[in-house]
């Protein structure tokens, strides 16, 4: 490890990248969460005990999950002997298992698709992934997605009860199940970074820490499957979404629009990470929704300034993703494009075909009216969006520009 | 080796039968030979009408007799098979070949005590 750093900042940095692991390789060898998530959080504490008398041990992780297993197999020894059939179980399971730390990466990638089994609930699915996959907290969890903490810890516990009752596997699916079984593992990790990217309710724009799990767990997603174009497209998307977060908000934690942002202020890094993880998958040729969005983000990212935008090539993408998934939200962001390649009148046109909830479309309407100079039915279109949105960020924003048509009008 | 209860979920409706109810029989015939024959199959039934319901209870010692099931709702169980199943997994690719033999919602659920 490196010198001068403190014990206790090491274990922190450990626990970080080790703990999913560590907890995969434990559900495997004794084929239960709440052993293993146990087992791994007593070796934790082990461990802020231990390394500062006897040192940092050579491999963290090893040592981590070889204290888990001990300290487990203590345990359930214990429990086994006053009759408790759950322990003996485990206790059966792991003397048939080998420890095998070897074979970690399909562990982390079994317990990913177990977290995300169809026959959980989607919110279930979320909390599960980032409590076992991302190591979180429950308390950060019920923090991020706003809800009390005694909320989130009892729907854990149910689907933590559901893997084990109902026996839900601990496999990756075979080929043939892969494509369907993989979309809700996708859906997991792109909710966590959008719902980082913006807070669907709350104060602050961008919940960082969200933004950057859901990086880390599409990072892992794509080095276990790095065949699968639609892996590479989300991870890709991601990277891209999160360049522009410092050009988002200004200072004062005003949102900016696409179009207006200071590009200077772009992650370049992360921009040219996205844009050569784009030109891989769609050299696959199998496109999918997250490679198509993905692509998209990168002709935005390739124009040195909002004018240079090629709206053509945007919108053919929306083409594209429309016939994949065919859903109002994505016809309003094609009606944007269109808007840009025909004018404001085109876009018009197709949003108000449009039927959906939410305060989008009635900004995205706002702002085309704006342009079109019909003030009076702008400021309407911007009153119906604040009555709607709950972002505090969009809101001040949905304000500021309902307060210009205003002034102008 | 856990058992699970597949049940099949009816819409109670006015009793009309389906157009196609021979085909219909005859596609979960074969799922539940296909269960027999993969040796996951442990018991198998169709039920009478929610009509043929009576429930009995007890309290404080008397016996209670009802005509009619316990609940009428949109719904009712049909009948169900019981099968043995490693996991989920499996257990819900049964209960898939059911639901398509059935055309009906199958409710896939686990019996206490299996390892």
């Amino acid at each position: 490890m490196t010198p001068g750093v403190p014990v206790e900042q090491t274990v922190e940095q450990v626990f970080r990248e080790q703990y999913a692991r560590a907890v995969a390789v434990l559900v495997r060898v004794f084929g239960d969460v709440d052993v293993a998530e146990e087992a791994v959080a007593d070796a934790f504490t082990a461990a802020v005990q231990r390394w500062p008398e006897d040192g940092v041990p050579p491999s963290p992780a090893g040592w981590i999950i070889t204290t888990a297993r001990h300290r487990a197999i203590d345990r359930l020894r214990r429990e086994a002997s006053r009759d408790d059939r759950h322990a003996q179980a485990a206790l059966l399971h792991a003397r048939d298992e080998p420890l095998d730390v070897g074979a970690v990466s399909d562990d982390r990638l079994r317990l990913v698709f177990t977290c995300c089994h169809p026959a959980l609930a989607p919110a279930a699915q979320v909390a599960l992934t980032l409590r076992l996959v991302g190591g979180l907290s429950t308390a950060e969890i019920a923090r991020a997605f706003l809800v009390p903490e005694p909320t989130m810890a009892q729907r854990l516990v149910r689907a933590k009860a559901k893997i084990r009752d109902a026996r839900i596997p601990y496999r990756v699916p075979g080929e043939q199940d892969l494509p369907a079984r993989l979309g809700p593992v996708l859906a997991v990790v792109y909710l966590v970074s959008t719902e980082g990217h913006t807070a669907s309710a709350g104060d602050e724009l961008a919940r960082a820490d969200l933004c950057a799990e859901g990086i880390r767990l599409g990072r892992l997603l794509h080095e276990l499957l790095p065949d699968e174009p639609e892996v590479t497209g989300l991870l890709a998307l991601m990277l891209l979404t999160e360049s522009r977060r410092p050009a988002r908000t200004t200072a004062d934690g005003e949102l900016v629009l696409l179009a207006d942002q200071d590009r200077r202020r772009w992650d370049r890094a992360l921009v040219a990470e996205g844009q050569a993880l784009v030109r891989d998958c769609l050299r696959r040729g199998q496109p999918g929704p997250y490679q198509v969005q993905a692509a998209v983000s990168a002709v935005h990212s390739e124009a040195p300034t909002a004018a240079d935008t090629d709206w053509r090539q945007v919108l053919a993408l929306y083409d594209l993703l429309l016939a994949l998934t065919p859903t109002p939200v994505v016809a309003l962001n094609r009606a944007v494009a269109i808007a840009e390649v025909e004018g404001p009148a085109a876009g018009l046109a197709l949003v108000d075909q449009l039927d959906l909830p939410g305060h989008l479309v009635h900004a995205v309407r706002a702002d085309l009216l704006r342009r079109l100079d019909r003030r009076t039915e702008a400021a309407q279109a911007y009153a119906a969006a604040l009555e709607r949105v709950r972002n505090a960020t969009e809101r001040a924003f949905l304000e500021r520009r309902l307060a210009e048509v205003h002034a102008v009008g | 080796m856990t058992q699970y209860l597949l049940s099949v979920v009816e819409p109670s409706g006015d009793g009309t039968l389906p157009p196609d109810l021979g085909q219909i029989m005859s596609d979960v015939t074969e799922v539940d030979r296909q269960m027999r024959e993969a040796g996951v199959w442990v018991f198998a039934g169709g039920l009478h009408s929610p009509k043929t319901a009576t429930v009995v209870r007890v309290a404080d010692g008397e016996v209670l007799t009802t005509d009619g099931p316990y609940v009428e709702g949109k719904e009712h169980l049909g009948g169900f098979s019981i099968i043995e199943a490693p996991d989920l997994d499996a257990a819900l690719d049964w209960g898939t070949r059911l639901a398509r033999a059935t055309r009906l919602p199958i409710e896939v659920r686990p019996f206490q005590g299996g390892e």
